[in-house]
């Protein structure tokens, strides 16, 4: 039993939802009842789509219990095949019906369909949203991609694999690489879940390879095309301009062409090497989220914006070793969990200045008066922007620069607020001109200030005078605690029982070597 | 003060064909698309300010408190899922123990709490997880700082709105006793409507005036053979039943929905105190004709529109009865989840002649009505609403009914308001 206030990833079946909802021509069956089809606002509020979620549910209620809720189910699949006139079906059960253990696959194979029918087992009570999704996807491409036709003398051709509705800018995310991809002479076969029809996964197989943009849902998937129909995969999620590149690379080996010598460089390029970028050298970052996500901000934000990852996390326990691989990299230790106490504690702790996470982040963030900007799922309404917002390619690494400089307070402001810290209005508690009064400050959350408390100050650590705490207070509070604690550090090594002025800056001093 | 505009004495004399009751053809036996009685957390967590409502059940139940409610905007809420694991399945023993462990955990990291509801989910009631039982051990436990109750919102056995009337229920029987008379509101009603009505009932002359749920758990209101209950909220037929075992009588009435509602359930209860109507009409006229104002300018947009419910939160039947009477909308069908026909029986007396009620309907079958149909308002859920749109038809998505004030004389034109604005905003858009 795990106690959770909120959560990163839904059941199981709200994957094979995802999958479902993402296609064209299939229909999903699902053995649930009434209360778990508010996963369809999911769909229709959070995404806006203009469509319910092609899913039906049982509905069974606690007085069907003790009939036939089998015999329910069967109804259920008929009606569903019988109205919706569905190219392929899937069938499951949802955590309650789990239990019941009614085996939905078996079921609707009495019933004889007429189209493919693909049972799905989605453990509830183990596994998780993600999971869900790869599983069905994976399940969906074994039943249904047929071998590759012959191949005459034709171009290149290649599958991009993994987009799903409710993913984080899927959408926009495949128009773009689709694009990245054909300008190098390269065709697209088939995208594959989002919008993609039963008939086009019959033909995945003509590919010559396969692009994975989110190994969360298709990696399963990929490696059984590479199995089976000796198709390779990427590797490279080309998030940033340089994993672009990267990725770049790897699709004209794949695909037997030469390598473009010259690709972007992306204006966010040039933006980070602008003198007004300077300021952001060093930033502290935190970043946490799905492994796709938080790896490809890690490798951005470290080496094309030039900030300090002092936090690296993710919630997809799947990929949880290629997660540890690279905070080592910035000399970190990764945070693998999906408590989201335990993230806003590290968060705390890690001080940083910049968080990139999810809206539970989001909200962690702006409880600490810290800027933040979201990159991966869960999604909110607000992850599905009316105007075109990749992630990916050279217009995703211009998209990520805006999205993740803009709520940072600019290089001037930043100095003018140090200058002058105690401005009734330009003070460093405010939040960035340019964003209005903004999000409540540290003092203004209402909730203890946890790294403004001194940590020892009770067991005979060194005292402050007045004048010491009040210049403490100039320091921005997001370096506060530490600046803090280094000074009582400092003294209490050095046998000083009062930190004044001067202890301060012999501290900054000391520490700044 | 004799004047006082006279509502139908005998309504039902003027139906000349009674509204057709559900559950009708119509309903069949297809999907139901509605919430489950969780849901009601997302507001009785904010209603009773010192409650925390930790629900036993799956991460399904967690995602949808998460997804349904909205909740980010709360830095924490006060309320948690306990969720199953493969080894709570394993054996029963062993989920009582680690229920212990979780609750423990919770109330350490929350010394404010003072009561705590163990609300059961679809998973825990098909595993016969007896939280009722676990309630009391774990109050014995954490006596007196915390009390401990039990109710169950699963989607097997409430929807939506009769998860509030689950957790209502559950608290009757720890209200004081009372031996004097009084007035009980019953049903969560927000803190200005509840204002409203104490100010209208003083200016009666009924009273004492208590509610239900109160706004903290420690001040529980007392119950008795004296106690007089009138319902405030329509889906509440547990919480009434629990009140009658304690004693008190229920003072029936139409709900307080518009002009003719409120009018009608406040006449209801000073009658129980022997104050006359027109005493009552006397008073309210002030408030009465502000909110005849507002409606009056509100009708015009409104007048001879055509609007079909979907079941939802069992507010259908009294909306239905306030659009269709103070403002000329014509009901088509109005959709309930579940139709208690007798605290519904002085609402079913008001809807217009041959008004199709159902209950429970098949979502798929009710789709095809409504495209058949095309009324020019739909009132559904947060799954349908966009689809519909995207069909071309105006909806009101029904969620944002339980979440405004829309009770009483000052809210009638707010409420009137909820179904004009997709329509001005619909003419907005196309000008």
């Amino acid at each position: 039993m795990e106690l959770t206030l909120w959560t990163y990833e839904g059941p199981p079946h709200v994957g094979a939802m995802r999958v479902a909802a993402s296609m064209r021509d299939v229909h999903f069956v699902l053995h649930a009842p009434q209360g778990d089809t508010y996963a369809d606002l999911l769909f229709t509020m959070i995404e806006r789509n203009d469509r319910r979620p092609p899913v039906t549910y049982t509905t069974f209620q606690a007085r069907d219990l003790g009939g036939d809720t089998a015999e329910l189910f069967k109804d259920a699949v008929a009606a569903a095949r019988a109205r919706f006139a569905p190219k392929a079906m899937l069938v499951g059960a949802s955590c309650t019906a789990e239990l019941l253990q009614d085996d939905p696959g078996g079921l609707a194979r009495t019933l004889g369909l007429d189209v493919p029918t693909i049972p799905l087992e989605l453990p509830s009570y183990s596994k998780k949203e993600n999971w869900g999704a790869a599983e069905t996807f994976y399940r969906i491409v074994r039943a249904l991609a047929g071998p590759a036709r012959p191949r005459g003398a034709r171009t290149r051709t290649c599958n991009i694999l993994g987009a799903t509705s409710l993913g984080f800018r899927n959408r926009d995310d495949v128009v773009e690489i689709r694009r990245l991809i054909e300008s190098l002479g390269i065709a697209v076969g088939v995208a594959a879940p989002a919008g993609a029809a039963p008939e086009d996964i019959a033909r995945l197989g003509d590919a010559d390879f396969n692009v994975v943009l989110y190994p969360e849902i298709a990696l399963p998937a990929a490696k059984y095309l590479e199995k089976h129909f000796g198709q390779p995969y990427t590797r490279t999620i080309p998030i940033g301009a340089r994993a672009t590149r990267d990725f770049v690379a790897e699709i004209s080996a794949l695909a037997g062409i030469d390598p473009v010598p010259d690709m972007g460089p992306s204006r966010a390029d040039w933006y980070a090497r602008s003198v007004d970028s300077n300021y952001l050298t060093g930033k502290r970052v935190f970043i946490f989220g799905d492994a796709t996500h938080a790896l490809g901000a890690a490798r951005v934000a470290a080496t094309e914006i030039g900030f300090d990852v002092v936090g690296l996390g993710t919630y997809s326990r799947e990929f949880a070793r290629e997660v540890r691989a690279a905070a080592a990299g910035y000399g970190i230790e990764a945070l693998i969990a999906d408590d989201y106490l335990e993230v806003e504690a590290a968060i705390t702790k890690a001080q940083p200045e910049l968080v990139l996470g999810t809206q539970m982040e989001r909200h962690i963030a702006k409880r600490l008066g810290v800027p933040c900007a979201v990159i991966s799922a869960p999604v909110h309404v607000q992850d599905f922007p009316a105007r075109y917002s990749p992630q990916m390619g050279f217009e995703g690494a211009n998209v990520l620069f805006d999205t993740w400089i803009h709520p940072l307070t600019m290089g001037l402001e930043e100095h003018l607020l140090s200058m002058f810290r105690e401005d009734f209005e330009f003070h460093g508690d405010a939040a960035p001109s340019h964003l209005g009064a903004g999000p409540g400050t540290l003092a203004a959350a209402g909730k203890p200030i946890v790294i403004a408390t001194p940590p020892a100050a009770a067991n005979g650590s060194p005292a402050w005078t007045a004048e010491a705490e009040s210049e403490l207070k100039k320091i921005p509070f997001f370096v506060r605690g530490k600046a803090r604690r280094n000074c009582e550090r400092f003294a209490a090594e050095r046998g000083v029982s009062s930190i004044t002025v001067e202890t301060l800056y012999d501290a900054k001093a000391h520490f700044s070597r | 003060m004799n004047d006082a505009p006279a509502f139908p004495a005998a309504p039902a004399a003027d139906c000349a064909v009674p509204p057709g009751v559900g559950p009708s053809e119509a309903a069949g036996r297809g999907q139901r698309e509605v919430f489950c009685g969780l849901t009601g957390i997302v507001w009785l967590h904010r209603k009773i300010q010192d409650a925390f409502f930790l629900v036993v059940g799956s991460r399904t139940c967690a995602h949808l408190l998460q997804s349904a409610a909205g909740v980010m905007i709360f830095a924490e809420p006060r309320f948690a899922t306990a969720i199953l694991g493969e080894r709570d399945l394993a054996g029963l023993a062993d989920a009582n123990e680690e229920l212990d462990r979780v609750v423990g955990r919770l109330l350490e990291r929350r010394p404010e709490i003072r009561l705590l509801f163990l609300v059961g989910s679809c998973p825990s009631e098909v595993i016969k997880l007896d939280l009722a039982r676990a309630a009391q051990r774990l109050g014995r436990v954490h006596s007196p700082r915390v009390r401990v109750l039990s109710y169950s919102g699963s989607g097997i056995e409430t929807t939506f709105t009769q998860g509030e009337d689950a957790c209502l229920a559950a608290l009757v029987p720890d209200m004081p006793a009372a031996s004097d008379r009084s007035l009980l509101v019953v049903g969560a009603l927000a803190e200005i409507v509840e204002d409203q009505m104490r100010r209208l009932f003083a200016r009666i002359g009924v009273g004492p005036v208590a509610f239900l749920p109160p706004r903290k758990a420690s001040e529980l209101p007392a119950v008795g053979k004296a106690t007089r209950y009138i319902l405030a909220q329509p889906f509440l037929a547990d919480t009434a039943m629990a009140l009658e075992r304690r004693g008190a009588t229920r003072i029936a009435a139409p709900f307080p929905l518009g002009v003719e509602g409120t009018t009608l359930w406040l006449r209801a209860a000073a009658a129980a105190w022997g104050i006359a109507a027109d005493k009552v009409d006397a008073v309210v006229a002030p408030d009465r004709a502000r909110a005849e104002a507002v409606l009056a300018a509100k009708a015009a947009d409104l007048a001879g529109k055509r609007v079909f419910f979907f079941p939802d939160s069992q507010l259908e039947l009294p909306l239905a009865r306030f659009l269709a009477r103070e403002l000329g909308m014509v009901p088509l069908e109005v959709g309930t989840p579940y139709l208690h026909r007798g605290l519904m029986a002085d609402e079913l007396a008001l809807l217009p002649a041959g008004t199709e009620a159902v209950e429970a309907q098949d979502v798929d079958a009710g789709l095809d009505r409504v495209r058949a149909l095309r009324p020019d308002l739909t009132v559904c859920g947060l799954g349908l609403a966009n689809p519909l749109e995207a069909e071309g038809l105006a909806t009101k998505w029904s969620i944002e009914l339980l979440f405004s004030p829309i009770q009483g004389y000052e809210q009638a034109g707010d409420l009137a308001e909820l179904f004009r604005r997709p329509l001005t905003r619909r003419a907005r858009l196309a000008a």
